[in-house]
């Protein structure tokens, strides 16, 4: 707590004068705090954790962040925070805050093997600069990436996104949130044609039902748990339902806790879909009018690298890559597939999983005839120690919940349906289950993706920050939405690389490939957080490539870099994060970033000053692109820029954002790191978000002007938010005519996201003749999608399942909570649960250090048989925070193929004695 | 153990203070001597009691406030005992502190031990009342309360937080301290119909935490949005690192390992 001298002797002495007599402390106290507190000046932010977007207020005094609170006036936490949030001021005090660039050097000189040593920020851009320039003649606009992140600020989100696709021509840039929420985006578009919840968190409030698939919301979304569990104890009709692979203290508050196998969720919803035809629980009006059923191809592989795996892999790992391109099938995915046990199933979509197609509703009926009651409670019992009949039982009820349409439910979930060999599909089928009983979009009715990552949704999602989007739901593939971004962009038709870049975990491969030579590692830890590590990390400090890493901290990928650059923190700069139910907040530079910390903003356009066009936009070769990019100098210059136009100028500091100046009183005093350095007089953050706003303007993502949102009473707004009779009015539920100004008047609900798009009518096994199209404006998709086993599953070697994930205390990989003492003391290392039973017949007991080995690594760490996580016989779990338990060393790199979301959920381990 | 006699409370109070005197030999002289000077953690004094080691430093153990306590609430440390000899303390589950709203044994004390600073006995913080939530009847749904009825100061030291119940209709009553107004007294913690007393008095300092000056929170007190910010000067930042000076994170960064 940063106290300056003064005030510590003058509390000493009121701590003094209390403590001398057994008297009033209290009010002693009070005068102290009175005293200490003079001079603060408050200001509201949000907090730097979860995607639940509390707001908190700051206190600043003499240029240091004095306190937090939360925010009472913000909504969505009434004044709360969790253990986390409770600490947001004292993460950007850690001690080993990074200050300096630091190159690896030796002699002076750039030297991969070197060690590092401090260098100037203009050494640093210099170095950057050179080899950028060396990756693009070598490779192209491909030989260049950025691993973003869903903790960007939308101001940084959208630069990155506009320096990589419109000023370098490549769309290599994807952030951390790929393996956190990228299964829920292809979920919503091809279910809705938009992406984001329809609900709110004010949905608790409505609802009579909670049900949790995968998501342990009493540690991840600690805030929202306490608004569920309120609901739970003062509404008598509400009952909590934990769905999960092992029992966790979202269990503690459930009425119902139901342990399932990994991945036998889909087997699960198919079974409710069943009953409630079986039961004619459907909601057929509803069905008729806004729904369309569909499905799509099976055979779609597990997102390995498509061939030449065996280049890089092990013997071991190819047991578990070969399935990418022949699946034989087991018992249950031949039953619930309608195919045959032991058929080997050539994986022919694995290159086109996206793939969908219209049925009928016999068709879809009898997709689901297989999975009764008998045959999933047989595939989805987690617990080997729970009795069949009480897990039956439990899967009735839960079907009753679902079939009662007198009651209101909400599904939600988060990373154990997003991190999963087929994320897209369990996605989808909670749209499958909600959508037939006519619960959707509606106050206390509805699925409900949650997300992790503070701007998952605000930036990574709305911005695009993936390597296929653009701004506002765009696609860079689609010449449509490209002409549109060029458009918005003053750039020459023809800028943007048409050819969708490489994901997160395929740029990891690219690395390893040498396709890739240089990286920019902005607000993410890759090299902690990507699945089977020791491959990247390998690749990162072995192979001829540059890798820059922007971090606060000295992190594991920092360690893997060649050149680390300090980076300011959340309050060190202007911001705005968007939160799980699309609400936009922000907030001003409280305090300036130490030493030479600057934010990622900054080094962005600093670097954009460093590349003219006459270095991009000349014609391009692109792997795989016939053609190539166009030169689009010509059209450059046409548009009045020349050769010699920097991309700063072309990109950012344009005429029309030079308009908007700073300084600007929307302040109210607070500075900008940003604009003082850059010294040319405009306001960066602002001209950005008002440019940006323009994508989603008029197209059902609309935001309110930058000034509204740093209103003092405006807490964030829920986009779409539109202009009424002057003022800027959010949207609470979408696609629902009582809240949404984009519904269609009259049609009560109406899934506008899908106008204009249709499918092939066709069958459960493929799509029917091109011309006889079903035209799908207005509605949603109902998919059948089947059960699918795992990939890898436990055997006589590698006997049990590895399930990893978070803890309350520690915000991913650890670089700022594991920085806060208390929060260090309180759980300082990972461990790895383990049921008692499995620990005793291993010989082994609670604190034993232990291996946990896989076919891909192994890591060290001490077993825990009790506390927070009752792990079921077979399964073990290990949170990830730890960089001393590098967990992702072990996990397997299988993917949604649909979505390239890597699954952290499930994969074959052993355990055994250190 | 009440003594009503007070002749026979006088020959005790002078029986301790004597001990010392009557106790001969080295080692017991020296025994007693450390006792002296070692405050007494768990020790629950009489009102006004000055802060633990100021209050031992002060008092001259003269049993005064023993001899002035109408209720035979105060006794003296006897020999051989957790505290230091001589010295007036109390046990609540026997006998509590009955709040004399003129402070008959502040009054008495010639040193200032108990400091005459305390004018309203209700300002006096003798100990703080904590709940034993397992063996409280009333966190069990019980309808007790009885320590919130007895409190001296009822509604404000202790105070009843009505809950609703999981298994049943029917609202769970729980009583809850508040250290702002609780004095200590221990009426509670005699009242407490259970076997063991299930609320009972500790010195404030082993019982209270402290939140982190680090945090406020948010729903007690109001905070404006302040208007005319005034950044910090921009002392730290720029300044490019001194010359022989090391990086912070150097080291981690450099030592290899992965």
């Amino acid at each position: 707590m940063p106290v300056t001298r003064r005030e510590f002797l003058k509390t000493a002495v009121a701590g003094a004068t209390a403590t001398t007599m057994s008297m009033p402390l209290t009010r002693m106290a009070e005068a102290a705090v009175q005293q200490l507190e003079k001079g603060w000046q408050w200001d509201k932010s949000v907090c730097r954790f979860c995607g639940t977007g509390c707001g908190i207020l700051v206190a600043t005094k003499g240029g240091k962040i004095v306190a937090t609170k939360g925010d009472p006036d913000a909504p969505v936490n009434r004044g709360l925070n969790c253990i986390k949030g409770y600490f947001n001021g004292k993460i950007i005090y850690g001690a080993d805050r990074l200050t300096q660039p630091l190159l690896r050097m030796t002699d002076g000189k750039f030297d991969k093997k070197g060690k590092f040593q401090p260098v100037s920020w203009e050494t640093a851009l210099d170095v950057m600069e050179e080899k950028m320039r060396w990756a693009l003649k070598e490779k192209g606009p491909a030989g260049l990436s950025i691993f973003g992140s869903g903790q960007y600020t939308i101001h940084e989100g959208y630069v990155a996104a506009k320096l990589m696709k419109a000023g370098f021509r490549s769309n290599n840039l994807d952030p951390n949130a790929r393996h956190c929420m990228a299964s829920a985006v292809v979920g919503f578009m091809q279910t809705f044609g938009i992406d984001e919840p329809q609900g709110n968190y004010d949905d608790i409030e409505h609802t009579d039902t909670a049900v949790l698939w995968g998501a342990n919301m009493a540690e991840m979304h600690p805030i929202l748990w306490s608004r569920i569990t309120n609901r739970r104890l003062t509404h008598d009709k509400m009952r909590v339902v934990n769905l999960s692979v092992y029992g966790n203290m979202s269990s503690d508050i459930a009425d119902t806790e139901i342990i399932f196998a990994p991945s036998s969720d889909l087997a699960i919803q198919n079974y409710i879909a069943r009953e409630i035809l079986a039961r004619n629980a459907a909601d057929w009006d509803f069905v008729k009018k806004h729904t369309v059923f569909a499905t799509g191809p099976y055979d779609i592989g597990y997102g390995f690298r498509p061939k030449n795996a065996d280049k890089f892999a092990s013997a071991a790992e190819m047991e578990t890559y070969k399935n990418e391109q022949v699946r034989v099938l087991d018992k249950h995915e031949a039953i619930a597939q309608r195919r045959k046990e032991g058929e080997a199933v050539p994986q022919a979509n694995a290159a086109t999983p996206m793939k969908d197609w219209a049925i009928s509703l016999e068709d879809f009926k009898k997709a689901l005839e297989p999975y009764t009651l008998d045959f999933v409670a047989e595939v989805a019992k987690g617990d080997p120690d729970e009795p069949m009949a009480d897990f039956k039982a439990k899967l009735k009820l839960l079907a009753d919940y679902y079939c009662d349409r007198s009651r209101k439910i909400v599904s939600y979930w988060t990373m154990g349906f997003n991190q999963h060999q087929r994320g897209t599909w369990v996605n989808e089928q909670a749209y499958m289950t909600h959508l037939l009983t006519g619960r959707q979009c509606k106050p206390g009715d509805g699925a409900f993706s949650l997300t992790g990552q503070p701007s998952a949704c605000g930036t990574a999602r709305e911005v695009g920050t993936f390597a296929h989007r653009l701004p506002a739901d765009m696609v860079v593939m689609n010449p449509k939405h490209r002409g549109i971004a060029e458009k918005i962009w003053k750039l020459p038709a023809g800028t943007i690389n048409p050819q969708m870049g490489s994901h997160y975990v395929k740029i990891m491969r690219d690395l390893e490939d040498g396709q890739i030579l240089f990286n920019w590692t902005q607000v993410n830890n890759p090299w902690q957080n990507t699945a089977n590590a020791n491959h990247w990390i390998k690749a990162a400090r072995d192979m001829n490539n540059f890798i820059v890493v922007a971090d606060a901290y000295p992190s594991v990928s920092a360690k893997v870099a060649d050149l680390i650059l300090p980076a300011a923190m959340i309050n060190e700069k202007w911001g705005a994060y968007g939160n799980a139910e699309r609400r936009t907040q922000v907030w001003r530079q409280q305090v300036l970033p130490p030493g030479q910390a600057r934010a990622d903003i900054w080094m962005m356009l600093e670097l954009s000053k460093r590349f003219k066009l006459k270095d991009v936009w000349g014609a391009q070769k692109i792997p795989g692109l016939e053609g190539g990019l166009p030169d689009v100098l010509p059209g450059a210059v046409a548009m009045g820029y020349t050769p010699e136009s920097t991309l700063y100028e072309v990109l950012f500091a344009t005429p029309e954002n030079k308009k908007v100046r700073w300084p600007d009183p929307i302040a109210k005093g607070h500075g900008n790191h940003v604009a003082d350095l850059l010294k040319d007089g405009w306001f960066p953050e602002k001209a950005m978000f008002e440019e940006y706003r323009q994508f989603g303007s008029g197209h059902a993502h609309d935001l309110a002007p930058f000034d509204i949102y740093h209103h003092d009473k405006v807490r964030g707004l829920k986009w779409p938010v539109v202009q009424k009779n002057g003022k800027w009015v959010e949207t609470p539920w979408r696609n629902n005519e009582q809240y949404d100004p984009y519904v269609q008047k009259g049609m009560g609900i109406d899934f506008y996201g899908n106008n204009g798009n249709a499918l092939v009518m066709g069958d459960l096994d493929k799509p029917g003749n091109p011309a006889t199209k079903v035209d799908i404006s207005h509605k949603a998709k109902i998919y059948f999608r089947p059960y699918a086993s795992p990939v890898e599953k436990p055997d006589a070697n590698f006997d049990l399942w590895l399930c990893t994930g978070r803890v309350l205390e520690h915000w991913h990989s650890g670089t700022m909570t594991r920085r806060v003492s208390e929060l260090h003391r309180a759980v300082p290392s990972a461990v790895c649960w383990i049921n008692q039973k499995d620990a005793d017949a291993k010989g082994l007991k609670r604190n034993d250090l232990v291996w946990v080995e896989s076919r891909r690594g192994k890591v060290k760490v001490r077993l825990e048989t009790g506390g927070r996580n009752r792990v079921p016989r077979g399964l073990v779990y290990v949170p990830w925070f730890d960089e001393g338990v590098l967990i992702n060393r072990v996990t397997l790199d299988a993917t949604c193929p649909l979505s390239k979301e890597t699954d952290f959920k499930k994969c074959a381990v052993k355990v055994y004695k250190a | 153990m009440s003594v009503k006699n007070p002749a026979r409370r006088d020959f005790l109070v002078k029986a301790a203070q004597g001990t010392a005197v009557a106790a001969c030999g080295g080692l017991l002289w020296d025994y007693l001597l450390r006792q002296e000077v070692r405050a007494h953690p768990y020790a629950l004094r009489p009102p006004g009691a000055l802060a633990e080691g100021d209050f031992h430093a002060a008092c001259i153990k003269c049993g005064q406030c023993v001899n002035a306590c109408p209720y035979d609430t105060l006794k003296l440390a006897g020999a051989g005992g957790d505290m230091p000899i001589g010295t007036p303390y109390f046990t609540p589950r026997e006998i509590p502190c009955y709040l004399c709203p003129d402070i008959p044994c502040m009054k008495a004390c010639p040193t200032g031990a108990l400091s005459p600073e305390l004018e309203d006995i209700n300002a006096s913080r003798m100990g703080l009342a904590v709940i034993d939530l397992e063996n409280c009847l009333s966190w069990k749904g019980l309808r007790c309360e009885i320590c919130h009825r007895e409190c001296p100061l009822k509604g404000r030291a202790i105070v009843l937080e009505a809950h609703p119940r999981g298994i049943s209709k029917h609202a769970m009553f729980f009583p809850i301290v508040h250290s702002d107004a609780c004095t200590g007294c221990g009426i509670c913690e005699k009242a407490c119909p259970t076997t063991e007393a299930a609320i009972r008095i500790l010195p404030h300092k082993l019982v209270q935490g402290k939140i982190g000056d680090h945090y406020r929170l948010g729903w007690t007190e109001k905070s404006e949005i302040t208007q005319d910010f005034k950044p910090g000067a921009a002392t730290e930042s720029g300044a490019p690192l001194k010359p022989g000076k090391k990086a912070p994170g150097v080291d981690y960064l450099n030592e290899g390992g992965l």
